[in-house]
């Protein structure tokens, strides 16, 4: 399957990907009522992390793992793997908060939702044409969705 | 048949998806005691509580079962295996040959003898008919007892709670969450827990139960000589392993059946995986039984790609708990509670008791091996990966670690390279 690579060497920290993020999973897909207000309102948050060190920086998310410790984790069938695309899938109306999964995840790639008892994880911006936005709005090409296995 | 499933928990589905890893063909059949659908068991402390309803249960859809090529045989008890013959026996008067078996049976609650306990108005809180019988329970009473501080015993008396009773919790020991959490955590959960209106009594436990001369619940009799007026006790304090079927097919049993590096039984052919099996521990390298819903998962799943014909190694079970008391979220995971006399640990704790923040950390010589996160616990899965991976952690990380910070830029760079960016030709 197609997953989303990012690239250490090529990461310039500049958190392009997490407004393309928000953007994307926003409802009026406008980056600036996105930021400024579906953020504060309905705790809109990025499913990306910018990690930094040095000049070192590095954009990760994600990572649909082939046997995915948070679905091992999680205590109400609210995230599985799709056998068919190889996703890990989140279904919110299933979901309890109990933040198993958060705890769970090595990679650190669930959030809280800021507001509500649920959370935050990639979905590779499902249904989006163009696929993941994030990808397509790194400018330095430090994320790469490719197949690789 | 060739794979047969007793018992429908999570560890069961953990074995079908492992199963459906290697063999997409051979039809799988799994014998559930209870009647409903496999259900989040933790699940029903949410359902008690009013939280959720019960279409919410079912961690699996129906289609799931097609999908998978899976019968389902519910409200069907095995009471026998025959590990020669390879055959089960059920209460329904069935027999069914198996090639592969898994027996995740799970636990049962642990139950001590209360005088009185015996006769109405006592219950357990394990299972979905433990929460149904509560919920009808819970519009005539006024006031609970629940007897266990730990996990199950807060989450049932929580949601008692949450349905308008008043309750009051007994945990033996000086503190309650004993085993998977410390002092100041323990502390902040039930300051959380006052605040909110429920009573929690350390250091006492329940000496009798005491009845009318109809056998109606009247109250209970403490250790320390106190009496709580009670229309009803639930005893939850925690659960042992359900292996008695095992043991009487003549399967090696200890504190829970025993399996080895691939979740193997004594018995040929036979696998053992959940709250009813006793596995390698990922930290302590030696076998232990750890009743928590990720190990019941991830044992099934590899018991299911053995039973399949894979040569799958355990990796190990990792202790962790996820607990939120009315908003205050907490987790614990790996050793939290090391020997004090043994230098070869290192503990470091900070505690905000304004803010409600705690984090401990543990480290065996250059590892971390566990922690506890109480209120901001957004960096969980970081501290996740060192203990789970095990990656040593050099000085000038640690002051990150110490510091909150934990990252991915501090593992090691092979590690991370394959991990986060695998395959990639590296410019020149
Ligand atoms: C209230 C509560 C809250 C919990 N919360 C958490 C939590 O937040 N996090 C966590 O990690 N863990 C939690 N746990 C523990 C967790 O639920 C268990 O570790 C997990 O359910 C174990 O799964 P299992 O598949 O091994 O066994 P079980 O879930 O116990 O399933 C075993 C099944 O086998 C059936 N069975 C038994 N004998 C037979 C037989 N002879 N024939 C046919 N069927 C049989 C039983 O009826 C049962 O349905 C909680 C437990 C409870 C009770
Ligand atoms: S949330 Fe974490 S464990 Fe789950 S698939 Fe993504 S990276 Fe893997
Ligand atoms: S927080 Fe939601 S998705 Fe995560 S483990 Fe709990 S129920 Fe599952």
């Amino acid at each position: 399957m197609k997953r989303v690579y990012p690239d250490k060497e090529y990461c310039i920290g500049c958190h392009l990907c997490e407004l393309a993020c928000i953007t994307a999973h926003s409802k009026s897909k406008d980056l600036i009522i996105a930021f400024r207000e579906e953020r504060l309102k309905d705790g809109l948050d990025s499913c990306k992390k910018v990690f930094e060190k040095g000049d070192t920086c590095v954009a990760i998310s994600c990572r649909h793992c082939d046997e995915p410790s948070c679905v091992a984790a999680c205590i109400s069938g609210g995230l599985h793997k799709d056998p068919e695309t190889g996703r890990t899938v989140y279904d919110r109306n299933k979901c309890v908060g109990c933040w198993s999964c958060l705890m769970a995840c090595p990679y650190g790639a669930i959030k809280r939702h800021p507001t509500e008892s649920k959370i935050i994880k990639c979905d590779l911006c499902e249904g989006r044409e163009e696929g993941p936005a994030c990808v397509q709005a790194c400018p330095n090409g430090a994320l790469k969705f490719e197949e690789r296995d | 048949m060739k794979y047969v499933i007793i018992g429908n928990g999570i560890a069961s589905i953990g074995a079908i998806e492992g199963i459906r890893k290697v063999d997409a063909e051979n039809e799988i059949l799994v014998i559930g005691a209870e009647d409903s659908p496999a259900y989040g068991r933790p699940l029903i402390s949410y359902l008690l509580a009013g939280k959720i309803g019960p279409e919410r249960l079912a961690l699996r859809p129906q289609e799931f079962y097609e999908k998978s090529n899976v019968s389902l045989k519910l409200g069907t008890r095995v009471i026998a295996i025959d590990t020669k013959k390879k055959i089960v026996a059920t209460d329904k008067g069935e027999t069914l040959e198996y090639e592969n078996l898994l027996i995740a049976t799970g636990g049962i609650p642990f139950t001590p003898p209360i005088p009185g306990s015996d006769g109405a108005d006592v219950y357990n809180f394990t299972n979905l008919a433990h929460a149904q019988t509560l919920i009808s329970k819970a519009k005539e009473i006024k006031r609970a007892v629940v007897i266990g501080g730990g996990l199950i015993g807060l989450k049932a008396g929580e949601s008692l709670f949450d349905r308008g009773v008043e309750v009051t919790i007994l945990e033996l020991s000086p503190r309650i969450l004993s085993l998977a959490f410390d002092e100041n955590a323990a502390s902040l959960a039930g300051t959380r827990l006052e605040e909110v209106g429920l009573h929690v009594r350390c250091g006492v436990s329940a000496k009798e139960i005491q009845r009318d001369a109809e056998g109606s619940l009247k109250g209970v009799h403490l250790t320390d000589g106190d009496f709580l007026q009670c229309d009803v006790v639930v005893i939850a304090i925690g659960v042992v392993p359900n292996y008695d079927l095992a043991k009487k097919s003549g399967i090696g049993v200890d504190r829970g059946i025993k399996v080895d590096d691939h979740m193997r039984t004594t018995a040929e052919g036979v696998f053992a995986a959940g709250d009813v099996a006793q596995a390698r521990d990922l930290l302590f390298r030696e076998d232990r039984v750890i009743p928590i819903w990720t190990n019941a998962y991830n044992q099934g799943f590899c018991a299911g790609k053995n039973m399949a014909g894979r040569d799958i190694t355990f990796t190990g079970s990792l202790a962790m708990n996820s607990i939120s008391f009315y908003g205050l979220p907490t987790i614990s995971v790996g050793t939290v509670n090391p020997p004090e006399d043994d230098d070869a640990y290192e503990v470091a704790a900070f505690l905000d008791e304004k803010k409600r923040s705690y984090r401990k950390l543990v480290f065996h010589n250059d590892h971390l091996v566990g922690y506890v996160l109480v209120g901001d616990i957004d960096m969980a899965g970081m501290y996740t990966a060192f203990v789970k991976f095990q990656m040593p952690v050099p000085e000038d990380a640690k002051k990150q670690i110490l510091a909150g910070e934990p990252d991915v830029l501090m593992w090691p760079d092979d590690f991370f390279k394959d991990t986060w960016n695998p395959g990639v030709v590296e410019p020149d």
